[in-house]
């Protein structure tokens, strides 16, 4: 079987990310590896590389892993998890700008699909406005 | 090359919103033909594999909904798609409590 492209939800608050992938399990189906991180390690708001890094490896698909994001330390921070990568793994995985919700659900409907990568970014980020 | 047309009545009590969409488009990118839908048969034609654009026409509860497909099992990509929303989205097991989805 084809794997599909894997969906990361990385946003302040892990009620918002942790319903932002329930939202991708039950409207897109459990044929695209989704996973979510949010919070810091203390209990509040913020976002962790250590925690974006393991999520990455959860959602993990050698076809590529689509990360999206909320608001500044969220990006800047999965910047940095990707950096930190292999070098192998780096090309694999991008950073989507396109709003956290809407843009994980579509990005998982173009992933189930066995679209590739780079389609799964485009198609995220035609929410975006232009 | 082969080219198949239809419509059917939508009749989701939520109209085309997300779900319904989700499922069309998850559904129109399995084959290989380009296929469009249309609230009106004369268009505008919207590319049905686009969640963003199909979730933009907001076909309501009561539209009628064209379908046309060319290519590779256009036929079979059109009757597929029409059996879908003629199935009301397989939606009714899944209860009145997610009915704005």
């Amino acid at each position: 079987m084809s794997a599909n492209v894997g969906i990361v939800i990385v946003s302040h608050s892990p009620k918002v990310a942790e319903g932002a992938a329930d939202m991708v399990r039950q409207m897109v189906g459990a044929e695209v590896p989704v996973a979510w991180t949010g919070g810091n390690p203390d209990g509040g708001l913020g976002t962790s590389v250590p925690a974006i890094i393991e999520a990455i490896d959860k959602a993990w698909s050698d076809s590529g892993v689509a990360i999206l994001v909320d608001l500044g330390g969220a990006e800047t921070n999965s910047e940095m998890a990707v950096e930190m990568l292999d070098q192998d793994r780096q090309g694999k995985v991008v950073v989507c700008n396109a709003p956290i919700v809407e843009g994980a659900v579509i990005a998982a409907a173009e992933a189930a699909s066995g679209a590739s990568l780079a389609d799964v970014k485009k198609t995220a980020e035609e929410l975006s406005p232009q | 090359m082969t080219e198949a047309t239809n419509s059917t009545l939508l009749t989701h009590s939520a109209g085309l919103h997300a779900r319904p969409t989700l499922k069309l488009t998850i559904l129109a990118k399995t084959f290989a033909a380009k296929i469009e839908l249309a609230v009106k048969p004369e268009g505008p034609w919207i590319d049905a594999k686009s969640v963003v654009k199909v979730m933009a026409m907001k076909a309501p509860k009561g539209s009628t909904l064209h379908f046309r497909a060319s290519g590779d099992k256009a036929e079979e990509a059109v009757a597929a798609i029409v059996a879908l929303v003629d199935r009301d989205f397989d939606e009714a097991a899944e209860g009145e409590k997610a009915a704005h989805g």
